[in-house]
């Protein structure tokens, strides 16, 4: 049995619940050439949710794209300089409307951002543990990261996208 | 802090080799400069060639490049752009990208040229070059235009501007180097 809540504040249960790591996942997409979207995943993250506050961290030297020199580039100082700016971290909480509110860093840039929110659950797994699912997402403008690469186009216009979709599927267990 | 040094210029009087030496003689006691000078040598890069072992000049730059904190760069500009030899080899060190040894390197640009802009156009694109590499590109641009003025015959730096902006820029490079140095501790 599952509740998807729309249009109200989300409901995060209390207590102290942490993200199942095989089965939750954070990714990006964002358009390329103009036309079509592509995205990749950060494999290596964890997520918190403890007193109505989401925390969650994931590692940029985890980013999975289909082509190694694309990762390459991603990681490098013009694109998201893991270097010096390891991780990506989110705190949020909910607020009306379906949404959790919060702040994002990125290459050591913090900015506020809105999530939609969708929880679901609670569920008793095979194991009988209790979970909920969480389920979010957002458009985050890179620029404002200092993710700034871009390449102008012979037609006009410019490769990437500067609007980011960020997503995170949450399968979120209650911390023994 | 080991700074590798790298003229975009052949020419035996080159005003770029001596902006760098200029710096040399700016850099404080306990950091070295090191001039890599196999520019001349380095073939037109070739795919079908681009395997181990690297040619020897090849080779040799991108050893100096890993061996260097930083790297910084003087280019003339021929057609409002980088000197082609200078161009080949970046090509050649930037490969294979993911392993190359200016990814995360701090590198400046400086540039001087005889006529009035000082290689500024031919910095930025350098700039360019360098960041599509994966090199941490510091935020310097040194334009040392009429450059024959700024010299004395004995190819020494008269110019007392150009030196303190050669000295903030040499202090932009070790604070970029730092910067990795808090990061890797």
């Amino acid at each position: 049995m599952s509740t998807v809540l729309d249009q109200q504040q989300v409901t995060l249960p209390a207590g102290t619940w942490q993200a199942d790591p095989v089965h939750s996942s954070v990714g990006f997409a964002v358009k390329y050439l103009g036309v079509a979207t592509f995205g990749g995943t950060l494999t290596q993250f964890q997520a918190v949710l403890a007193d109505g506050e989401l925390t969650g961290t994931a590692e940029v030297a985890s980013i999975e794209v289909k082509d190694e020199n694309l990762y390459a580039h991603l990681q490098a100082p013009e694109f998201f300089d893991a270097q010096r700016h390891p991780q990506l971290t989110f705190t949020g909480r909910p607020v009306e409307g379906a949404r959790l509110e919060g702040e994002l860093t990125m290459k050591g840039i913090t900015k506020p951002v809105t999530l939609e929110a969708a929880v679901t659950g609670p569920v008793t797994d095979p194991y009988g543990n209790e979970r909920y699912g969480l389920s979010l997402t957002g458009v985050v403008d890179r620029t404002e990261f200092s993710l700034n690469w871009n390449a102008p186009l012979p037609a006009g216009g410019f490769a990437l996208a500067n609007d980011v979709t960020i997503t995170a599927e949450l399968s979120l267990r209650k911390a023994a | 802090m080991r700074i590798l040094a790298i003229s975009g210029s052949l020419r035996r009087d080159s005003h770029n080799s001596s902006l760098l030496r200029a710096a040399a003689e700016l850099l404080p006691p306990g950091d070295e400069i090191v001039f890599w000078d196999g520019l001349r040598d380095v073939p037109a890069y070739d795919a079908d060639e681009d395997r181990e072992p690297a040619p020897a000049a090849v080779a040799s730059l991108r050893a100096a490049v890993g061996a260097a904190d930083a790297v910084l760069f003087a280019t003339p500009e021929y057609n409002h752009s980088i000197p082609g030899a200078l161009k080949n080899a970046l090509d050649w060190a930037s490969r294979p990208f993911a392993t190359n040894p200016f990814r995360s390197k701090p590198v400046a640009v400086v540039g001087a040229s005889t006529g009035m802009f000082g290689a500024v156009w031919a910095q930025a694109e350098l700039r360019k070059v360098l960041g599509a590499m994966g090199a941490r590109v510091a935020d310097v641009e040194i334009a040392v235009g009429h450059a024959a003025e700024k010299f004395d015959d004995a190819g020494s730096l008269a110019d007392g501007d150009v030196r303190a902006q050669l000295a903030a820029a040499l202090a932009t490079l070790r604070a970029e180097v730092d910067a990795d140095l808090l990061v890797a501790a």
